[in-house]
């Protein structure tokens, strides 16, 4: 059913189609609406047999996940920035673990400076944590997503993440197409669980394993996220089967296939460039765009293959990996190994500075005329930083360096610029 | 081997055995169906007062629940001696999950269990978590409070042996006052951990209201049978306090452990009482009150207050503590003193 409604609120939906039966919640913005909406439904019968949990933190969060998975319970929740960071104990667990718990993560920037708004630090913080990784596009991939996740999930007995942009898509009000719950049970069956605490066949699980066996039981993770690579693009032709929508997959080219320039990204901002490389094919440049929507398990073969007739590659990332430049950026560098691009990092829309198509435009053009750097931080305020190194060079207490630099800016809260 | 009525033989003695009770009224431990929960083989020291304490405690859980029981685990001590893998001493089901999450972890098991419950897809199961005092007190106190002010369906048993033993011996906040521990060395000149400091879990899971509350040591089983019975007969969140001595980190022989355990409660320096919704309802009666230096001198982690040059000081502060338990908690029985 077509509904003009918010993504957070189509998640919750989507969620509930899904019959979960444990959901624990713990508020952190952007996600918040998401679990507002699941425990409303809950509380009102609308998703029946299901128990929601307001838990004390998010590492509690993720350890009642725990717990109830391992007890053959479909479980959800869902988390974002610093709340990520907080549970990331357990978000290894879960996985070391093998339970297939699913979690929205409403992606937003990471402290200190706390910074409520988007980016994907928060999620790409934990790419080896053993979950897999699918980035929405729009808030009708979110939803559909979210489906697709729980299936993935039990079919290989691994927790996945679902990561949409925090405010940009779940506070975003848009149509979205809702499914029945006769679509939603007929593409998602019963959870039948590969390892369950039951007393009638009683286990033990969690033992230490040393090196006699480490290596093996974490090389079985990645054999498993492998299998996820070939099960990713199967299911999602399941649910389109079932849906009519393409949804989900490795990975979504557009534009690609002359391409000469070929840009790189993940999440919603994919909408913005595909909105610049129409204006830019207008003009006659040859230019497409590649969306990674698995980011774990990492489709290097299908991230290759789109991009080895190009002559470059722009990764543009709204992630920093401090000290070296970009966190995905060095993934599609290890895709694009000994194929002859010139392979450029831009780092964009931190902390929910926005990236418009003007700047976009600019950027891409620069690219194709092949003066881009390797690194380039997009729209970056050079005055104000220079104006911060040279403080600090002059004064040795120069004082708390974000909050000079906002006295520098002048502005009150933030000016999305 | 059939049952045989006997008859008392024995009076003016606490030293009754088993076989000298109505069938009825003989412990888990001395029945022959016991369960065994945590078997035997596993990789415990000589003499761990928690192999003891996690044997009797889930032993009369597994009695109370029909065998119907799911366990949480944290790190620690009884994790790694428990599960020597490929090799594992429980006979339930059992996860370890993390040092800190276990109370959260529980509750994850019950919720998952009240769901399939409703769904007709399991029967009743019930749900323990236990750690050492580090993973209750210290690293998993903010999921264990969590636990007990929703008023989960979860039993909580913490095993207190003063200190994280597992790695070596290092206070925790349960460590009592002039312990020697590895952090806590008996250098200075305050040698021990320090005074005025630590905190009795027990007190704040009352502050939670919760329906029931206990402490027990492995000297009395049939107390701590009892109490876990009682527990088990109860919904919503429960919390058992467990002193278990340790023969490695409080440096006793290991033939001591029952002996420290009954000396602790006997001097009052480890209150031994029941508490209902945040209220005290009863205490285990000192019997014959000894000093607290009867309990410290056993132990080497006392051993810098026994030097050539007793400190004195330092131990009337213990005797103070313990004396202040005893009036606290009602410890001494008036009349019969």
């Amino acid at each position: 059913m077509l509904k003009q409604t918010e993504g957070s609120h189509a998640v919750a939906e989507a969620v509930g189609l899904c019959r979960p039966e444990v959901i624990c919640a713990y508020p952190i913005s952007p996600q918040t609406h998401i679990v507002e909406g699941l425990g409303e439904m809950v509380k009102g019968g609308e998703i029946e047999n299901c128990e929601f949990i307001n838990v004390e933190s998010e590492f509690a969060a993720m350890s009642v996940a725990i717990g109830s998975s391992a007890t053959g319970a479909r479980t959800y929740t869902a988390t974002a920035s610093q709340g990520i960071l907080f549970m990331a104990e357990a978000v290894y667990n879960a996985s070391g673990l093998g339970l297939p718990i699913v979690m929205t993560v409403a992606n937003r920037a990471i402290g200190a400076p706390i910074n409520i708004w988007n980016d994907h630090t928060d999620a790409l913080s934990q790419r080896d944590s053993g979950w897999i990784q699918l980035f929405a596009e729009t808030n009708q991939e979110a939803l559909d997503l979210h489906i697709q996740a729980f299936k993935l999930a039990e079919e290989v007995s691994l927790p996945v993440m679902v990561c949409m942009d925090g405010f940009i898509l779940t506070h975003a009000y848009e149509r979205v197409d809702v499914p029945t719950q006769e679509q939603v049970d007929a593409f998602l069956p019963p959870y039948e669980p590969r390892q369950v605490l039951d007393p009638t066949e009683p286990v033990s699980i969690g033992a230490m394993v040393g090196p006699e066996a480490f290596s093996e039981v974490r090389y079985l993770a990645h054999a498993k996220q492998m299998q996820a690579l070939e099960r990713i693009p199967q299911l999602a032709e399941q649910f389109k089967t079932i849906f009519g929508r393409d949804s989900g997959g490795l990975t979504h080219s557009y534009l690609t296939e002359d391409a000469e320039t070929i840009v790189v990204a993940m999440g919603s901002v994919l909408g913005t460039i595909k909105d610049t490389v129409d204006d830019m094919r207008a003009a006659g440049e040859k230019i497409g765009v590649l969306g990674i929507t698995s980011y774990r398990p990492f489709p290097i073969d299908s991230v290759r293959a789109a991009l080895q007739n190009a002559q470059r590659v722009v990764v543009l990332e709204k992630s920093l990996a401090v000290g070296i430049g970009g966190v995905v950026s060095t993934d599609v560098r290890m895709a694009m190994s000994g194929l002859q691009l010139h392979g450029h990092t831009v780092v964009a829309g931190l902390g929910g500075r926005a990236i418009t198509r003007k700047s976009l435009h600019a950027l891409f053009s620069k690219a194709a005329r092949g003066e881009l750097g390797h690194l380039t931080f997009l729209d970056l305020d050079w005055n104000v930083v220079n104006k911060q190194l040279e403080r600090e060079r002059t004064t040795r207490r120069s004082g708390p360096a974000a909050e000079s630099m906002l006295r520098d800016i002048g502005v009150v809260a933030t000016g999305i610029v | 081997m059939s049952f045989q009525p006997v008859h008392f033989y024995q009076t003016g003695t606490f030293t009754v055995g088993n076989r000298l009770l109505a069938e009825e009224e003989r412990s888990v431990q001395a029945n022959m169906e016991r369960t065994n929960s945590l078997n035997s083989g596993h990789r415990a020291c000589q003499g761990c007062g928690e192999a003891l304490g996690a044997r009797y405690a889930i032993d009369a859980a597994m009695k109370a629940a029909s065998g119907r029981l799911i366990a949480a685990n944290a790190t620690g001590c009884l994790e790694v001696f428990s599960t020597p893998y490929p090799e594992t001493s429980w006979q339930i089901p059992w996860i370890h999950s993390l040092f800190g999450n276990t109370a959260a972890v529980a509750t994850g098991i019950a919720a998952a269990i009240k769901v399939k419950r409703k769904k007709g897809q399991m029967g009743d199961v019930r749900v323990v978590a236990q750690g050492g005092d580090g993973g209750t007190t210290d690293i998993g106190f903010g999921c264990l409070s969590g636990m007990f002010e929703r008023n989960d369906d979860v039993l909580y048993i913490c095993y207190d042996n003063g200190g994280y033993m597992n790695t070596g011996v290092q206070r925790s906040s349960a460590t009592p006052p002039a312990a020697r521990t590895a952090t806590t060395m008996p250098v200075g000149p305050e040698p021990g951990n320090a005074f005025g400091q630590g905190k009795f879990v027990p007190l704040i899971a009352m502050a939670h209201e919760i329906p029931y509350v206990a402490t027990a040591t492995v000297a009395d089983l049939r107390d701590l049978e009892y109490k876990v019975t009682k527990a088990m007969g109860i919904r919503g969140a429960r919390y058992i306090h467990i002193l278990v001595p340790c023969p490695l980190g409080w440096g006793a022989a290991s033939e001591d452990t029952i002996k420290l355990a009954r000396l602790a409660k006997e001097t009052g320096i480890f209150p031994v009482f029941e508490a209902e919704r945040g209220d005290l309802t009863s205490s285990l009666k000192i019997r014959r009150q000894q000093p607290v230096e009867e309990y410290l001198k056993l132990q080497k982690r006392y051993a810098h207050l026994f030097g050539k040059k007793p400190a004195v000081e330092t131990i009337a502060r213990l005797q103070a503590a313990a004396d202040k338990n005893i009036r606290r908690y009602g410890l001494l029985d008036e009349e019969a003193n």
